[in-house]
């Protein structure tokens, strides 16, 4: 990978490595699946690794990574805030469960 | 760098400039993108929220024939962003011809993945899952299942729609570069949309048995 800010011409090699790297961390969260852990458990270890996943695709795929960090800084931050606020919903699905007859 | 970039004044301040250093192409995509990963976080969280709250959510995803299919069309759908990526790798250097024929071969994995996924769900529908009931009795299973999947496909879709504008729109020299990794932008988003939707939907709903 280039470290200049140009856009690294034509180095497709790094796509490849990026792509085997996600086709890996699919199989991984495949062989997990059929693991005998606990929902929580398994819930934070497959969010962790698509979090990874989309990480990859966002810094190579989509090029963030050789962005300007004002870029990175007004597309990033504002959409994980948006996102984590809607989780403050979630204690309330644990409280309907519990209120069942 | 595309040919949308302005060259920087000396101080961001004085105006003139362009911060972001990127087309305003690029610039309204990736807000498109924000939002619209907004949107499908809103879905994915419902459908959690909906599972959460529900005693027993049906789990009927089975290693063969579901989690093997949805496995195939992750693959297909990876394999297409890396065609889409060496699509715009080519038509930053300007080969025309090979930008159709990768931007051709992402339009395919998107139909192949689009096939697979409609089968899947005329086999569950054939189960007696619809959006309102199912054999399970979880009514709200169908309906926020065929919701989120089927907002997915319909991105899928629109965007193999979007590839063919840009393959014949590029053929015929109509489009830069720009247009070209703007929608690549775009392909990639929605694969990795699906890179939630796969272990949230269906690995978490995968029968041990």
């Amino acid at each position: 990978m280039s470290s200049s800010t140009d856009h690294g011409h034509g180095s497709s090699r790094i796509y490849i490595w990026v792509w085997l790297w996600l086709v890996a961390l699919t199989a991984v969260e495949i062989v997990l699946a059929f693991q005998a852990l606990s929902v929580t458990v398994m819930l934070l270890l497959l969010i962790s690794l698509s979090l990874v996943k989309a990480g990859l695709i966002i810094s190579y795929f989509m090029h963030l990574k050789h962005e300007t960090r004002g870029l990175k800084w007004s597309l990033i931050p504002p959409m994980v805030i948006v996102i984590v606020l809607m989780f403050g919903f979630f204690p309330d699905s644990l409280r309907i469960l519990n209120l069942m007859p | 760098m595309s040919e949308g970039s302005v060259p920087l004044s000396k101080s961001l301040w004085g105006g003139g400039g362009s911060p972001y250093r990127i087309g305003s192409k690029k610039l309204g995509m990736w807000f498109f993108i924000v939002s619209d990963s907004i949107t499908f976080a809103t879905m994915l969280l419902v459908y959690s929220y909906l599972r959460v709250s529900t005693e027993a959510w049906p789990t009927p995803f089975h290693l063969w024939p579901s989690i093997a299919n949805a496995t195939l069309m992750t693959i297909v759908l990876l394999g297409s962003s890396l065609t889409m990526v060496l699509a715009v790798n080519a038509a930053k250097q300007g080969k025309r011809s090979h930008v159709v024929r990768w931007v051709a071969c992402t339009m395919l994995g998107g139909i192949i993945f689009d096939i697979l996924h409609i089968k899947e769900w005329l086999e569950m529908i054939h189960e007696g899952v619809t959006l309102f009931h199912n054999p399970w009795g979880t009514s709200l299973f169908g309906a926020s299942f065929f919701s989120l999947t089927g907002l997915h496909m319909t991105h899928v879709t629109v965007g193999v729609i979007y590839l063919g504008v840009i393959a014949v729109g590029t053929a015929r020299g109509k489009f830069t570069s720009e247009d070209v990794e703007v929608s690549g932008l775009y392909w990639h988003f929605v694969d990795l949309v699906w890179m939630f939707i796969f272990p949230l939907v269906y690995l978490m709903s995968a029968n041990l048995n």
